[in-house]
C-alpha cells in the first residue's frame, strides 16, 4: 500500500482513457504560462521564465495518465504535465512570484518547485539529474514491496547528451524499473540544432541500445502524445520495464522568455510540426465529437482558475530573511563555527 | 580476539541491516564478492534484497540513493574509491546537499568513500576529498580514526536524517586493530582529545592522528615536550570549540591533514583558531597537508608527499620554538 501522503490527490479518480481531461490540462498550462509570461514582462518575476508552449499535448499526456502513487519528475517544459499530474496553479504562481506559501517558500524558484513527498520531486537545474532519482524512488516502493507504481521523467534533446541521462537509462534497464523516460525532442537546446547533439539517425534507437521498449509519437498531435503514452505506462506498470518515449515537436517560443529563437530554421518554421499542438487538439476533440462550446468551457474555466490564483498568490506574504531558520540540515548541530 | 577498522566497518552494516529494515546497501561488487576491500562480506547472505551491486555508474547510484531516501529509505552507497566519487559530485552536493532546504526533505544516505593514501595506490586512488563535501551546505562530513569510531560513527551516520560522507582510511582498514569495542560512543561533531599535552595542539582527524600520536611520542622522548591531540572525528560538522579549548592551555596550533594543501579543512582550522584565539596564541598558527602535487605512485615519493610523524614532529619543534 501506497501511504496517502506519498502522492499528489489527482483531481480525477480512476484511470484516464479519455484524451480530452488531457486537453483541459494543455488549455489550463498555456493560460497560466501566458499569464506567467505578461507577469514577467511587468517585473513582477524574480529570477527566468521558461515555457513549454507548443509541447503541452506531449507533457499533458504524461502527467494525465500517472495516477494516485505514481511518480512525476517534470523538466523545464513541463507546465502542462505538472498540472495534469496534480500540482496547482497556485504552487506554480506562488513559486513564480516567491511566495512564502508556496512548496519552495522562496528557497527555490520558477521550474525547480515540487514536493517529493507527493511524488513529485523539485528538480535541479543539471539536466539528467532527475533520472536516477525517480529510479530511486521506484526501487524503493519495489523494496518495500509497493510493485504499482510508475514513474515518468521528461528531457529534451539536449539532455540526451549528458552522462547522468546514459548511466541512469542503463541503470533503470538493469533493474528493469517500471520507468517511462519521455524525450521531447524540439530539435533545438537553446540553440543548438540536433546534429551538434547525436550522430544518431533518431534517438529512439537509443532504446534499442539499452536494451529497452521504444514508442514514437507525433508531439503536435494531442491523440498522438495520449496513444503512445498510454501503451509506454501500461507496458511500465505491467512489469515490460523502462520505456522510452520518443516525440518530435517544435517548442513555439525562446529557450526563455529572454531568447527570441532568431536560431530557428525556415525549414522548422515551415514544417508541419511548426502547426500549435492546442490548435491540432482543437481540432481532434471536436473530431471526437466534442464540440464548440465544450472547448470554450475549458478555456474559460481555466481563465477563472488562474485569475483566483494570480489574485490569492500576489497577496501572499513574501520570504522574510530573519524568519527563516538557514538550517540546510535536518540534524540540529551547527554545521559551521562561522554561520 | 581483535577486531579490525574493516571489521567495525562491515559489523556495523551488518547490524543496520539487521535493525533497520529501511538500510540497504548499493554498491559495485558489494553482494556476493563483498566489496573491492571486503567491507560488505558476507552481508548478502542474510540481505540478498539489500546488498545490491550496482552498475560503474556513481552518477547513477547516487541518483537512486537519493531517489529511495526521499521514500524513506536509507541507503548506504559505497564507492569503490573516494575518488570516483568525482563522477558523482553532482549529485551529492546539488541533489541530496540542496533537498532539506530547499524542499523539506531529508535525505538520509551515507555514501561511504574508501579515502587517503596507501602505498601504491597512485593519484587515482588515493585521494582525501572531505575538504570537497564539507564546502557544501546541507551535509555531514565523518572521518573517524579509530575501530570504536569506525563502528558507531558508521550507525550514527545511518541515523543520521542528513547526507553523510563516511570517509573511511584504507591505511586504516586492516593496520588498525582494537580488542573490543568499548562503550565510548561520543555525538556527531563531538571532537576527543586523543592525547593531553601542555606545549603545543594539533588538530587533525582520519589516518593523520596516528601519525601525530607517533611525533608526540618522539618529542615526548626526544625533547621533553607534551603534545595535545585533539582528533576532530568529524569535519563537518567541526567542533571548534575543543580546539578553542585546546589552544587555550597550550598557547601553539597546528592543523594536520593528509588532503591537498590549497584551502580546506587545515585552512578553516587556522582561520577559526586565528580568529577566536589571537590572545592566546604564542606563535602564529600552523597547517601541515601532503604536498600539491597528485598523489605519486611508489612509496619513496608517497612517504614524501604526505605528513609523517618524523615532519610533523619537525613541524612542532619549530612552532614551540618560534
Ligand atoms: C548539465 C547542464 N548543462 C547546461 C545546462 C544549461 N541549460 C539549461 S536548458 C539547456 C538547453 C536544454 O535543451 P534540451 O534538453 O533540448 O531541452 P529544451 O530546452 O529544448 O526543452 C541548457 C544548455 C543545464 N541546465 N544543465
Amino acid at each position: 500500500m501506497v501511504p496517502a501522503d506519498s502522492t499528489f490527490q489527482k483531481p480525477s479518480s480512476g484511470s484516464p482513457t479519455d484524451a480530452f481531461l488531457a486537453y483541459r490540462f494543455m488549455v489550463l498550462s498555456r493560460v497560466l504560462e501566458n499569464r506567467i509570461a505578461s507577469l514577467y514582462r511587468a517585473g513582477k518575476i524574480v529570477g527566468g521564465v521558461y515555457l513549454g508552449i507548443g509541447q503541452e499535448a506531449l507533457s499533458a499526456s504524461v502527467g494525465t495518465l500517472l495516477g494516485k502513487g505514481d511518480v512525476f519528475a517534470p523538466l523545464i517544459r513541463d507546465m502542462a504535465g505538472r498540472l495534469a499530474f496534480g500540482e496547482s496553479p497556485l504552487d506554480a504562481l506562488r513559486t513564480y512570484l516567491g511566495s512564502r506559501k508556496g512548496p519552495m517558500r522562496g528557497r527555490d524558484g520558477n521550474i525547480h518547485r515540487g514536493r517529493p513527498a507527493s511524488g513529485m520531486p523539485a528538480m535541479i537545474s543539471h539536466l539528467g539529474g532527475m533520472i536516477a532519482v525517480v529510479n530511486g524512488m521506484l526501487f524503493a516502493r519495489r523494496l518495500r514491496g509497493w510493485n504499482d507504481s510508475v514513474g515518468a521523467t521528461c528531457i529534451g534533446d539536449g539532455g540526451t547528451s549528458t552522462g547522468a541521462f546514459h548511466e541512469a537509462l542503463n541503470q533503470a534497464a538493469i533493474e528493469k524499473l517500471p520507468l517511462v523516460m519521455v524525450v521531447a525532442n524540439n530539435r533545438y537546446a537553446y540553440s543548438t540544432s540536433n546534429d551538434r547533439q547525436f550522430a544518431c539517425q533518431d534517438l529512439l534507437s537509443r532504446a534499442e541500445g539499452y536494451g529497452i521498449a521504444g514508442h514514437a509519437a507525433q508531439g503536435n498531435s494531442l491523440l498522438s502524445c495520449f496513444e503512445t503514452m498510454k501503451h509506454a505506462v501500461a507496458a511500465a506498470r505491467e512489469g515490460g520495464g523502462p520505456q522510452l518515449v520518443v516525440a518530435n515537436l517544435l517548442r513555439l517560443c525562446g529557450h526563455g522568455e529572454h531568447d527570441d529563437a532568431s536560431y530557428v530554421a525556415d525549414d522548422d518554421k515551415t514544417s508541419v510540426l511548426n502547426r500549435d499542438c492546442l490548435e491540432v487538439a482543437r481540432e481532434e476533440m471536436l473530431a471526437e465529437g466534442r464540440t464548440e462550446a465544450d472547448l470554450k468551457a475549458v478555456q474559460s474555466a481555466a481563465r477563472e482558475v488562474v485569475d483566483q490564483a494570480t489574485a490569492q498568490a500576489q497577496q501572499e506574504p513574501e520570504p522574510d530573511p530573519y524568519a527563516d531558520d538557514w538550517r540546510a540540515t535536518k540534524s540540529e548541530f551547527q554545521a559551521h563555527p562561522s554561520s | 580476539m581483535s577486531l579490525t577498522y574493516i571489521d567495525a566497518i562491515q559489523q556495523a552494516q551488518g547490524r543496520a541491516l539487521r535493525e533497520n529494515p529501511n538500510v540497504f546497501i548499493y554498491g559495485q561488487d558489494v553482494a556476493e564478492f563483498g566489496g573491492a576491500f571486503k567491507a560488505t562480506k558476507g552481508l548478502v547472505e542474510n540481505f540478498p534484497d539489500r546488498v545490491i551491486n550496482a552498475p560503474i555508474s556513481e552518477d547513477a547510484m547516487i541518483g537512486l540513493a537519493v531517489g529511495a531516501a526521499i521514500e524513506g529509505m536509507r541507503p548506504i552507497v559505497e564507492m569503490q574509491f573516494a575518488d570516483f566519487s568525482s563522477i558523482a559530485f553532482n549529485q551529492i552536493v546539488n541533489q541530496a546537499a540542496t533537498s532539506f532546504y530547499r524542499t523539506g526533505i531529508p535525505i538520509p544516505m551515507v555514501v561511504r568513500l574508501p579515502s587517503g593514501g596507501t602505498p601504491g595506490s597512485g593519484p587515482f586512488h588515493s585521494q582525501s576529498m572531505e575538504t570537497l563535501y564539507a564546502h557544501y551546505p546541507g551535509t555531514v562530513v565523518l572521518t573517524p580514526a579509530t575501530v570504536n569510531d569506525a563502528y558507531f560513527m558508521l550507525l550514527d551516520g545511518i541515523d543520521c536524517d542528513d547526507p553523510v560522507l563516511f570517509c573511511e582510511h584504507k591505511f586504516l582498514y586492516r593496520w588498525l586493530k582494537a580488542e573490543k569495542l568499548t562503550e565510548e560512543r561520543l555525538p556527531i561533531g563531538t571532537a576527543r582529545v586523543a592525547r593531553e599535552g601542555k606545549h603545543a595542539s594539533v588538530a587533525t582527524y582520519s589516518a593523520m592522528v596516528h601519525e601525530a600520536v607517533r611525533a608526540a611520542e618522539i618529542l615526548s622522548e626526544e625533547d621533553g615536550y607534551e603534545i595535545e591531540i585533539v582528533d576532530l572525528r568529524s569535519v563537518k560538522p567541526l567542533d571548534a570549540d575543543t580546539v578553542v579549548a585546546s589552544v587555550a592551555r597550550t598557547g601553539r596550533f597546528l592543523a594536520l591533514g593528509e588532503a591537498y594543501p590549497w584551502g580546506g579543512v587545515t585552512a578553516e582550522l587556522c582561520a577559526i583558531v586565528a580568529q577566536e584565539c589571537f590572545h592566546l596564541l604564542d606563535a602564529p598558527p600552523r597547517r601541515m597537508n601532503s604536498k600539491d602535487t597528485p598523489v605519486p605512485y611508489h612509496p619513496n615519493l608517497w612517504k614524501s608527499h604526505r605528513p609523517t610523524a618524523d615532519r610533523v614532529a619537525d613541524a612542532l619543534r619549530e612552532l614551540i620554538r618560534f
